[in-house]
């Protein structure tokens, strides 16, 4: 989980963040001026400071900013000049937009802003829809406006061509002054704002929407396509004055008005971000109003003027207002809601920031407000001295609230004697809404009051019944004692630290009394009550704790997940948690932890050996026998008719004769009333593949043979539970038998079913064995946890991985994971993982004279709503997550990013059913479709830990010789919104950050061959060669554009030693010809194969593919793993196919293995191929080449 | 470095080498010779010592043969404690094999349980594990396992099943991650010096404060003898599983790694060698 940012803003208007991973508040120190409000989305935050202004602080990016500006340059010919920058009088502008109509030369571009730069000069685009043009870049038509092609014909009239320039945002990790631009003769400025609205578009972290009010009242609103470039502040006609508005990462939008009441907007969309109206909702308690308002997605929050909290019910897309209003506990001046519908809220007796525990989907009103107790940075400079000191890991993060506690005190005391005249920010009052109760004394005693009166909260918990019934005129002297004794009351703040967990209904109680004076011996008890657990004496030097007293919070940029672990509260559970994470993962104190680690392994292998060593000759007590574990499971009938029968299943596991482990399987069945049954050995199977689904706990086991055949033995377990305990026993069981056990090795083939599964296999030198190598139907795959779409490796067992939500993951050297528990997984380096994807179904309707289009089709027409082919019904009530270990995490809603496009409403049209769809109505056309898609969550565990932030779409790593002693590996990766990166990794860590390479265009696919070859697939489905990579300049210089195979998009391509192979939309594999050390872009393309998906070249020039259509296959045909048969050095291309594991798998990666092959075939002329081909990269531009960019 | 789970492997594979001698006092026919053997650390005696009985019955009587028990210089030995926790008690610190002195008569009433069969020491066992279980998770998961499952932990020790037995087992040693640990951590402290026959006490792997605690908090609490200032000589050695864990070492993990089949963690306290 990559760590993300809490912003707040401090009643004296100091910006704060504090990020999920971190354990204090960062001072935002770049703000010289102070703010009055902040609203953050993950990749930036807007302000108002108390001049008014809006500010913007972008987070510095590894990919930046970039905004390609473009113009086009228009000639005609005549006679005389030929080709000329002289047009007709009708004809459009010479330099021109692409529509012809506006004026724009080149010199007339101006950047937006100071805070942008260009990146470099105006240059020609020499990309034509994925094709390249001849120099020059001109495109020719017969008249403009038309349709121009690349090659000039004996009409071509007119000529065009692009020229593009990008600037860059530079003004990163800075606050930045939006100017504003005041066209009312008064000046109006901004009172709140908020921003939102990236969900309703599908782009990704698509257009923002930034909500504002205005001091007078008004409310203007402002989209973005892309953070840093807005369109203008437009008005939105309100009926009343507003005073504080909050929109949502959807299309929720609420705000305030003067008077109490809430306005909803209505009529947010895709189509129409600004809405269309106003719903009026009435105050949840009659008489008080609301002075503040929060949504998130799918919830709104309020506070009213009396501090209490509401949860709005019912509330979605559909229902902007919701149903009705649920009282919450808890007295609060501000809320906030951030992403995934968490909640954050700023108290109102003590000004701290409360995270709302235990909002999750299903519980969106949450469990119970935990105060988020962490130092400032400013205090924690103080004590880091003594912090280092400590050394169990177990008392370090309490030890660290303490030791701040004296810092806070003097640092604030000071900054409020400073600020003691202007007291904190000017803030522009919201009506009558009441003040926040800024403290006007310094004293000690105030700050004594706060925390007692935390603790009276708290401690009520501990004493209900006794707490109501305190007389109210103990408290003056109350405060007397505190400040006579502030050691005394400072223990209770410890132990109130502790263990906030209020219950509802207490806190309450505890809050009503409170409202009428700070709780008075009750903070006599807690401190009794931490007396006797404490050690008075280590708390007293530390001195008062005077906590942070807080304006403001947004969580809009801030991420946080059931599963994620937050250090922000000091109580008991998160440190236990803490130190369990400690022993599990060894990551607080490694070293010490080591030691006692590492005294009882050798201890223990000592002991082996002086107890054991010259005994051994001694008899075992125990003979070993043979162990059985049988249970009941429904098998797939081998023959006709097919299906399930219940059956008997049995596994015999005994030691074979030199100790190692081997079993058989057993399945006892029924057939004509004659009990019979079929067994399988333990070492003859070659895989076992969940095949989870929603009706049928199943799994499939095959054996080479059965691998051939294309028919698994298929059983279903009862429960889910039950097939985990199998497949882990059957795993484990296979993997004794074959010898096989711990993490996969650094050669390992890694792949991927189309599920998200990921196998591993060990490969043999005789895997690669020439002529006759192991047939890859042999192979042995086990599985590893984990949920991937792609995952790459190398020979130095770097390992990446990259989920279908984007994320990217790395190896973390361990195994196991999953439903793998106990002895088939490793412990300490076994991490929370969790992958969201769509489910998508399809809305079919047909058209009729009399309705038009309606969902009454043909008696033999699909279903009205089905999956993608048709066959299958699919409705959005019965269409159920993948398999139960996923769950929705999104409502159904329709997707207009579907090929072919969509109209406004999401339809495609075709003329019948099933045809080629697109997105424009035509009278031929007398059928529809449009897709829904609906996201789902699956959250596992497995040996991989994620690499924030970029997320990716394609990844690739320098392939290394089975010697290899390189220490920095390349990485290229690209990120999911087509930008191609680049760092470099030491095997041992992935350690730097993220280089972006200058790209004209977005990308899908990229490869790095052995000798730093990289060549690169873009979105449009042309090729590019990057020229001059090296170990020296692991960036490369620039792009050289590869035309490709005629009539063909490329999607996919892969660099082994030489070889260069790609994959177009079609399916066909084609192997790039020519490609030698000082031409390495190769000279032409040749087609090798159909019907393949993906292809992975390895570093010994090993081509294996997925396959679709492979002979032999039933259902499951798409994805077979295929290894392509004899490829030598002289012979790359080899000759046929091998068929291995499938079907149903998705990808494959060989480039870890370089394990030469032994060498009996020829010898010597193998050694003579790699001697005479030496393959280098030419650091010269080629000419025959075509850079495209620098 | 080696993974957590090589200890599991290390401390149920460990083997005590022992020599097996009839006591002189016994009645026999002919000589009776010695008898060697491998005793599995995590086992116990009578439930691994059918082969003994077998060698020695061969010169024995039929009349003379009562219950047999077995002896470790005068002192008897508990069958129903682990053998490597009666090894270490007992008999560390001197030279291997261990010499174990059987006896067929006199058994020591006063000393010793009697085991008739396999079943009273399955009943020994499980009772053990549910003992324990009931300190780490209030009977929780013991009580969701079925019969089968009870069975299955039984014949994994006594068919010497590593993988059958935490196939099982495992269940036994999860916790609920938010917790940082088992309720109480099942553990009884041995020690020679005492009549008591062991500690044990209510124990938690985390203090209210959250911190872990170690060996040596467990220590400090329940034999403060054992943890010596660090210029004092050293008084007695911890053992477990015949070796000395350092006292940072956390009990949870100790707990989860270091127990013995019945899941108790057993720990031995013998004063140290004095040379």
């Amino acid at each position: 989980m990559p760590s993300s940012l809490l912003w707040a803003v401090d009643v004296y208007g100091r910006v704060y963040s504090l990020s999920t991973a971190g354990q204090q508040w960062e001072h935002c120190r770049d703000a010289h001026l102070e703010f009055k409000r902040v609203t953050a989305v993950q990749q930036c935050c807007w302000s108002i400071a108390c001049d008014h202004n809006i500010y913007l602080y972008v987070h510095a990016s590894e990919v930046p900013i970039r905004y390609q500006e473009e113009t086009y340059e228009n000639q005609r010919w005549n006679p005389v000049d030929g080709f000329s920058d002289r047009l007709l009088p009708s004809d459009r502008w010479q330099w021109s937009d692409i529509t012809g109509l506006k004026h724009q030369p080149l010199g007339d571009f101006q950047l937006p802003s100071e805070n942008w730069e260009w990146e470099a000069d105006w240059y020609i685009d020499e990309n034509f829809g994925g094709e390249p043009t001849e120099k020059g870049g001109w495109t020719y038509a017969i008249d403009f406006p038309a349709t121009y092609t690349k090659d000039k014909k004996w009409n071509s009239c007119v000529r065009r061509r692009r020229w593009i320039r990008y600037r860059r945002y530079k003004a990163q990790d800075t606050w930045v002054k939006i100017p504003s631009e005041q066209t009312e003769s008064l000046p109006d400025p901004f009172n709140d704002i908020t921003c939102g609205g990236w969900e309703i578009t599908e782009e990704p972290r698509g257009c923002l929407a930034l909500w504002a009010v205005s001091l007078q009242g008004k409310v203007r609103t402002q989209f973005f396509i892309q953070s840093c470039r807005g369109s203008v502040w437009e008005e939105v006609p309100v009926p009343g004055e507003v005073v504080q508005i909050s929109c949502g990462p959807g299309d929720l939008v609420w705000a305030v008005l003067w008077e109490g009441h809430l306005l909803v907007r209505e009529g947010v969309g895709r189509d129409c971000l600004k809405g269309s109206s106003w719903v009026t909702v009435e105050s949840p308690s009659p008489g008080v109003g609301v002075v503040h308002v929060a949504v998130g997605v799918n919830v709104v929050w309020a506070v009213t003027k009396d501090h209490k909290v509401w949860f709005r019910r019912g509330v979605n897309s559909h229902n902007p207002c919701g149903s009705g209003w649920i009282g919450m506990v808890g007295e609060m001046v501000m809320i906030n809601v951030g992403l995934s519908d968490q909640v954050w809220a700023i108290g109102f007796e003590d000004r701290a920031v409360y995270f709302r525990q235990g909002v999750t989907a299903s519980e969106l009103s949450g469990k119970a407000w935990k105060v988020v107790s962490v130092p400032r940075d400013s205090e924690r400079s103080h004590s880091s001295a003594s912090a280092s000191s400590l050394q169990s890991a177990g008392c370090f993060f309490g030890g660290e609230v303490r030791l701040q506690s004296q810092a806070s005190m003097l640092s604030d005391a000071d900054a409020e004697t400073e600020r003691a005249g202007g007291e904190v920010v000017p803030t522009p009052e919201i009506g009558d809404a009441p003040k926040p109760r800024i403290p006007k004394v310094t004293s000690d005693s105030f700050i004594s009051e706060l925390v007692s009166d935390r603790e009276g909260q708290i401690s009520r918990r501990d004493v209900p019944p006794a707490g109501p019934s305190i007389p109210e005129e103990d408290h003056p002297e109350k405060e007397l004692e505190d400040r006579a004794s502030p050691a005394q009351v400072l223990s209770p703040s410890q132990s109130g630290g502790v263990d906030p967990q209020w219950s509802n209904v207490d806190l309450e109680e505890a809050q009503t009394h409170l409202t009428s004076g700070p709780g008075g011996d009750a903070a006599e008890t807690s401190s009794l009550s931490s007396v006797a657990t404490y050690n008075l004496a280590l708390e007293e030097p530390y001195g008062l704790d005077e906590p942070p007293k807080w304006a403001w919070v947004s969580g809009g940029g801030c991420l946080v997940e059931c599963h994620t672990q937050l250090n922000w509260f000091n109580s008991s559970t998160s440190t236990a948690l803490n130190s369990s994470m400690q022993a599990m993962s060894l990551s607080i104190t490694p070293a010490q932890t080591a030691a006692w680690r590492k005294q009882i392994f050798e201890q223990l292998s000592e002991r082996s050996k002086r107890e054991m060593e010259n005994f051994m000759h001694y008899e075992q007590a125990i003979e070993q026998s043979v162990w059985v574990k049988k249970g009941t499971m429904q098998w797939w009938r081998d023959w006709k008719p097919h299906k399930w029968v219940d059956v008997q299943f049995a596994l015999e596991q005994f030691s074979g004769v030199e100790g190692n482990k081997d079993g058989i399987l057993f399945i006892y069945y029924t057939f004509n009333d004659e009990k019979k049954y079929l067994h399988m050995f333990i070492n003859e199977v070659t895989i076992l593949v969940p095949v989870l689904n929603d009706s049928k706990h199943t799994f499939a086991i095959y054996t080479a043979e059965r691998t051939k055949q294309r028919w698994p033995m298929r059983l279903a377990a009862a429960t889910e539970l039950e097939m985990h305990d199998w497949l882990a026993l059957l795993s484990v069981s296979c993997c004794d038998s074959r010898g096989i056990q711990g993490p996969p090795s650094k050669q390992a083939i890694w792949s991927v079913t189309c599920k998200g599964d990921i196998f591993v296999s060990e490969p043999t030198k005789e895997l690669e064995a020439s002529p006759y190598p192991t047939p890859c139907a042999q192979m042995f795959w086990r599985q590893v946890g984990g949920h991937l779409r792609i995952i790459e490796s190398n020979s130095l067992g770097v390992v990446w991985g990259i989920g279908y939500d984007h994320t990217a993951w790395v190896h973390t050297g361990g195994y196991g994971g999953g439903f793998f528990q106990g002895l088939a997984s490793s412990t300490d380096n076994i991490y929370t993982q969790t992958d969201v994807k769509s489910v998508y179904i399809y809305e079919n309707q047909r058209w009729n004279p009399v309705t038009g289009y309606t969902n009454r089709g043909l008696p033999t027409d699909r279903y009205m709503w089905s999956n993608a082919s048709g066959l299958k019904e699919c409705t959005k009530n019965n269409t159920k997550p993948p398999s139960p270990n996923w769950t929705w995490v999104s409502d159904w809603t329709i997707d207009y990013a579907v090929p072919g496009g969509t109209d406004r409403e999401g339809w495609q049209y075709a003329a019948d059913f099933p045809a080629s769809y697109h997105g424009n109505k035509t009278l031929k056309d007398f059928v529809r479709r449009r897709r829904w898609a609906r996201k789902c969550k699956l959250t596992t565990t497995g040996p991989w830990q994620e690499v924030p932030p970029i997320p990716l779409s394609d990844i690739t790593i320098l392939p290394c010789g089975p010697k290899s002693t390189v220490e920095q590996v390349s990485l290229w990766a690209i990120s999911n919104k087509g930008d191609i990166l680049c760092r470099l990794d030491t095997s041992q860590t992935p350690g730097s950050s993220w280089l972006h390479v200058g790209t004209d265009q977005p990308f899908k696919s990229i490869s790095i061959g052995a000798v730093h070859q990289v060549w690169a697939i873009a979105k449009d489905g042309s090729a590019f060669y990057r020229g001059s990579v090296s170990a020296q300049n692991p960036a490369g210089d620039c792009w050289y554009h590869i035309p490709s195979p005629t009539g063909q998009k490329l999607k996919q391509v892969s660099v082994g030693r030489t070889s260069v192979y790609t994959v177009d939309e079609n399916g066909n594999l084609w192997y790039r010809h020519g490609v030698t050390p000082s031409y390495p872009q190769g000279s032409s393309w040749e087609h090798i194969s159909n019907n393949v998906r993906k292809v992975s070249v390895g570093p010994l020039d090993q081509v294996w593919v997925i396959a679709d259509k492979v002979q032999g296959s039933h259902s499951l045909s798409c994805g077979t793993v295929c290894r392509r048969l004899g490829v030598l050095p002289m012979e790359p291309k080899g000759h046929s196919w091998d068929y291995g594991i499938g079907g149903g798998w998705d990808h494959i990666t060989v480039r870890g293995n370089a394990m030469e092959a032994p060498r009996i075939v020829m010898p010597s002329l193998t050694d003579n191929q790699t001697a005479t081909r030496p393959l280098q990269t030419s650091n010269q531009p080629e000419m025959n080449g075509n850079p495209v960019g620098c | 470095m080696a993974d957590d789970k090589d200890v599991l492997r290390d401390v149920w594979f460990g083997r005590i080498p022992a020599c097996f001698t009839l006591s002189p006092e016994e009645t026999t026919e002919r000589e009776a010779e010695p008898y060697y053997l491998l005793l599995p650390r995590v086992s116990y005696l009578t439930l691994v010592t059918d082969k003994v009985k077998k060698h020695f019955l061969r010169v024995m009587k039929t009349e003379d043969v009562e219950e047999m028990w077995f002896e470790y210089e005068g002192t008897p030995l508990k069958w129903h404690y682990p053998i490597g926790v009666l090894f270490d008690l007992h008999a560390s610190n001197t030279a291997l094999p261990w010499n174990v002195t059987v006896h067929f008569k006199n058994f020591p009433e006063r000393d010793l349980l009697h085991c008739s069969s396999n079943s009273v020491i399955e009943a020994h066992f499980m009772s053990c594990i549910k003992e324990a279980d009931a300190l780490k998770h209030k009977s929780q998961v013991i009580n969701d396992m079925q019969k089968k499952d009870h069975k299955q932990l039984w014949m994994g020790l006594q068919n010497d099943k590593f993988d059958q037995f935490w196939a099982m087992n495992r269940k036994l040693m999860e916790y609920p991650t938010e917790e940082g640990g088992f309720r109480y951590i099942p553990f009884r402290i041995y020690q020679t010096t005492s009549d008591r026959p062991f500690i044990q006490k209510l124990f938690r792997p985390v203090s209210p404060e959250g911190h872990t605690l170690t060996l040596g908090d467990l220590l400090k609490e329940l034999f403060p003898a054992a943890i010596c200032a660090e210029d004092e000589p050293k008084r007695f050695q911890v053992m477990i599983h015949g070796i000395e864990p350092l006292l940072e070492t956390p009990i949870q993990w100790l707990s989860e790694h270091l127990s013995h089949p019945d899941n108790f963690l057993h720990i031995s306290i013998i004063p140290a060698p004095s040379d």
